[in-house]
């Protein structure tokens, strides 16, 4: 009934107004407690990155050694080979994942057919739901070089078949392209609604001084689609330490980890698997003190010249 | 109008085409694997399958089905699907309406966003995370799988967005009738939300399904999630196929049921999509573009 509310004296109608309030502080509860439990508590594990730690000791008792670790990391040749390799593979990726999807969405605004719009659409967006071991497991089969349908056509055409995930060089290849297979359709998705989003009367305007279509999409289509690229490839700069950890661990295999290695997967092996601890972390812990500033100055770039934020 | 000229007509011919050949790119070597777990072994062992089944059979599949690990894998799947989407879905609500609110009715509510994102931008690492959980006891046991990645700060973000966007004047009406938050939240935010609360569980879900390295490392190997179960077959068979050239019959039937367990862990993600397309789009743009 409303008529008791008003009935009351102020003091209990602040009373509850603050009551009010702390419900939200106790929903925030639950969220606050399971990030500092499996956010916050791992990263102070990262004090074994200065440990020698042995997991029958634990962190408490294990022996310091300071910068060790660090200085290891910077003398191995490993090092230098698997950041390289980390390096051209994101790059790579990055800058095909700039491209492909607006080109893709360039020509996909063309179609005016709805039905066949959207057919496609729903065709390309496919592949990005799917994990990489299924994708893994199809590239696999398709790439085989004994009877995998790529080599085969490949073969017809008079080619010689391809070892695609057993040669350095094409291994690398391979990643990049699968990745933007993989993802291509569904980065247009942005692409796509910049798009509809321009102002039909810009064209009009353009139409009435006789540009043509082309003209149209170098003088008014793509400067209006230049602030997001721009922003999508900054935000990217962030990624530039991480080339795919799931694919390439997936995809690779002994034969090609002297160029296929990048540093999630060296730190997998190295600390997981061989159990070397307090080195796998330490070079985990480079990593993402490298690109949590990546991060930081993406984020300030895209925010002072195209306005985004996150929040 | 331009797309009346001879030119743009014959560009828009090979657009048309263009488009169409970069569309059955992307699924035609999904068919080729359907192809390939469907057709005889003689057939496979011969290569000539390509992107329908020669000899159709259903052997593949009945092995996969009678197959104990499959079963129980694809049981442990369902599971995690169900109560990690159930878990995530709560804690990120429970976050997102709050910080929704300005900082002059949730004090410190800047503080706590960035709370929330900065462990986006840093974390431990995959081997401090592991040793939490061994001291958790949480190794082999489905709470690995699904409490660490619980709080899905990006899916919060997109909700809080979504909250900031109902009307003002709905919450204000609902607190002047004497409604607390948790009413306001479960009576006004969340039904008006369905849209975006479903984009979100089925993102949620889709990632379940899909995630296979936690599995790995997590749990031991009578208890492999299916992505998981999936990745140790086709890592181990890789090897194999990059010593011996793929000749012997056994391996052959091997590619057959490789495909065959391929597509069942692909098939509903496929049967779930067309649903999960109406949706995503918007989920996405809120994502991406704003003001």
């Amino acid at each position: 009934m409303p008529q008791t509310a008003t009935a009351r004296p102020t003091v209990s109608r602040r009373k509850s107004y603050f009551r009010k309030h702390t419900i939200l502080y106790a929903m925030l509860l639950p969220p606050i407690l399971f990030a500092f439990i499996f956010s916050y508590l791992p990263m102070a594990g990262l004090v074994m990155a200065f440990q020698d730690y042995q997991p029958w000791t634990g962190f408490t008792r294990s022996e310091w050694v300071g910068l060790e670790h660090f200085k290891l990391i910077f003398t191995l040749p490993d090092t230098i080979q698997v950041t390289f390799n980390t390096l051209v593979i994101a790059v790579g990726k990055i800058a095909a994942n700039m491209v492909v999807p607006f080109i893709f969405a360039l020509l996909l605004n063309e179609v005016r057919h709805v039905g066949y719009k959207r057919t496609v659409q729903t065709l390309v967006y496919l592949p990005h739901f799917m994990n990489w071991v299924i994708i893994g497991g199809i590239l696999m089969d398709v790439l085989s070089p004994s009877g995998g349908l790529i080599n085969r056509g490949m073969s017809m055409l008079g080619v010689e078949p391809v070892f695609f995930l057993g040669e350095g060089g094409w291994f690398r290849f391979t990643m990049i392209a699968s990745d933007v297979w993989k993802e291509f359709g569904f980065s247009t998705i942005v692409y796509l609604a910049a798009l509809a989003g321009i102002n039909p009367s810009l064209y009009e305007a353009a139409e009435a001084d006789g540009a043509n279509r082309w003209k149209q999409t170098v003088y008014i289509t793509i400067p209006m689609l230049m602030p997001i690229m721009i922003v999508l490839g900054t935000l990217s700069l962030g990624n530039v330490l991480n080339a795919g950890f799931e694919q390439i661990l997936t995809l690779y295999s002994p034969l090609v980890y002297e160029k296929g290695d990048i540093i999630d997967t060296y730190v997998y092996r190295m600390g997981l698997v061989s159990g070397q601890y307090s080195f796998g972390t330490a070079f985990g812990l480079l990593k993402s003190i490298v690109s949590c500033l990546f991060i930081i100055a993406a984020y300030r770039l895209a925010y002072r010249y195209a306005n985004y934020r996150v929040f | 109008m331009y797309y009346k000229t001879s030119g743009y007509k014959w560009f828009s011919v090979g657009n048309h085409i263009l488009l169409g050949i970069i569309s059955l790119m992307c699924i035609l070597p999904l068919f080729h694997i359907l192809a390939v777990s469907l057709s005889d072994k003689a057939a496979v062992s011969a290569n000539l399958v390509n992107f329908w089944p020669v000899d159709f059979t259903m052997d593949a599949y009945h092995k996969v089905i009678s197959n104990r690990d499959f079963s129980s894998s694809l049981w442990n799947s369902v599971m995690r699907v169900v109560l990690g989407t159930a878990v995530s879905m709560l804690l990120v609500i429970l976050a997102a309406y709050p910080l929704s609110k300005d900082s002059g009715v949730l004090k410190g509510r800047n503080a706590i966003a960035w709370y929330f994102v900065f462990t986006m931008l840093f974390s431990g690492g995959m081997i401090p995370s592991y040793i939490l959980m061994s001291k958790l006891h949480l190794i082999n046991h489905m709470g690995a799988l699904i409490l660490p990645g619980a709080v899905n700060v990006w899916n919060m973000i997109l909700l809080m967005n979504f909250f900031r966007n109902v009307p003002k004047e709905l919450e204000e009406a609902a607190l002047m009738d004497g409604a607390n938050h948790m009413v306001t939240l479960f009576r006004i935010f969340l039904p008006i939300s369905l849209p975006a609360l479903v984009t979100l569980s089925l993102f949620t879900l889709v990632g379940h399904w899909n995630s296979w390295f936690d599995g790995l490392i997590y749990m031991r190997q009578d208890n492999y999630p299916l992505a998981t179960y999936l990745q140790t077959i086709i890592v181990e068979t890789n090897l194999v196929n990059l010593i011996n050239s793929a000749s012997d019959m056994d391996k052959i039937t091997q590619r057959s049921f490789k495909a065959a367990q391929i597509f069942i862990a692909a098939l509903p993600v496929i049967v779930l999509y067309p649903f999960l397309q109406r949706f995503f789009v918007k989920g996405m743009v809120l994502g991406a573009v704003k003001e």
